[in-house]
């Protein structure tokens, strides 16, 4: 079972502690929000704009959980939201697929019997933002509001929801924990 | 408002915070994901704000569904919007008529 705890040298971040299970279910996971978000690899059409991170044909997606990872930057303005995105969404999927890469090899090179890491500097980064994206979209699979929270958590064992709201609380309940640890650095 | 400027039709005038009189606010909206220790963290992290403001911002996101949590120019704003997003937050930017 997973466990969250101070670093071992003390230095700014937490360690975590998982079990085998949680750490092939965390590189699936992983895996899933690189397929789910990653940079087609396809050839650019313009080079050039690719070297700079313009991408000419980014377009707000018809994926709910995936416009929620990458939303628009005004509210009322398509146009204005239409040009950021062209000039940053390449840059955003390639921060979101890095984050989970990272997480994803972090925890499959040493998942035999289980992981135990101290998360600090950039792998911090990429753990908070990887969980943040995965708590995301599960949220917005779920169909997660303000009010959902209650009857999500009374699910008849045989919903068919059940295992991704359990698996939603089992993120929310690590990324809290790393998170209260920078919060509240031990004396 | 300088002669130039244009207002829209319908113009969001969210709690304001920071007192400037630059010209563009990033805004975070609520949402029923983000955890409230989270974006406490984020707010600490990227903008320096300390615990106080932080928390302070992120309970007017929760409770009142919205916080300017920065201004300067439209270039800055874009910085703070895609660095938002680069969190998982869900923000926007606009002109602070």
């Amino acid at each position: 079972m997973v466990r969250i705890l101070p670093t071992a040298s003390g230095e700014r971040g937490a360690r975590i502690e998982l079990a085998e299970v949680e750490a092939a279910l965390l590189a699936s996971l992983a895996q899933q929000l690189v397929d789910l978000v990653g940079v087609p690899d396809e050839p650019a059409a313009d080079p050039l704009a690719a070297l700079v991170g313009i991408d000419p044909h980014a377009a707000p997606s018809e994926d709910p959980a995936v416009l929620r990872l990458l939303p628009d930057a005004f509210v009322d303005d398509d146009e204005a939201s239409a040009e950021f995105r062209r000039f940053t969404e390449r840059d955003l999927r390639e921060r979101k697929s890095r984050d989970a890469r990272a997480v994803a090899a972090d925890v499959t090179t040493s998942a035999e019997g289980g992981v135990v890491l101290d998360l600090t500097g950039e792998r911090l980064a990429n753990w908070l933002g990887m969980f943040n994206d995965a708590r995301l979209v599960l949220g917005s699979r779920l169909g997660i509001t303000d009010d959902s929270h209650d009857e999500l958590a009374d699910l008849a064992p045989d919903d068919s929801r059940a295992p991704l709201v359990e698996l939603y609380g089992w993120l929310t309940y690590v990324q809290d924990g790393i998170v209260q640890q920078l919060l509240e650095p031990p004396a | 408002m300088g002669a130039m400027s244009v207002a829209p039709a319908e113009i969001v005038q969210p709690e304001t915070v920071v007192t400037t009189e630059r010209a563009w606010i990033t805004i975070v909206w609520n949402d029923p994901v983000n955890l409230m220790s989270y974006v406490t963290y984020v707010f600490m992290e990227y903008f320096h704000y300390d615990r106080a403001m932080a928390e302070k911002l992120m309970m007017d996101v929760h409770e009142k569904g919205r916080a300017v949590v920065s201004s300067g120019t439209r270039e800055e704003m874009e910085r703070d919007v895609t660095a938002m997003h680069g969190y998982g937050l869900w923000a926007t930017m606009q002109r602070d008529d």
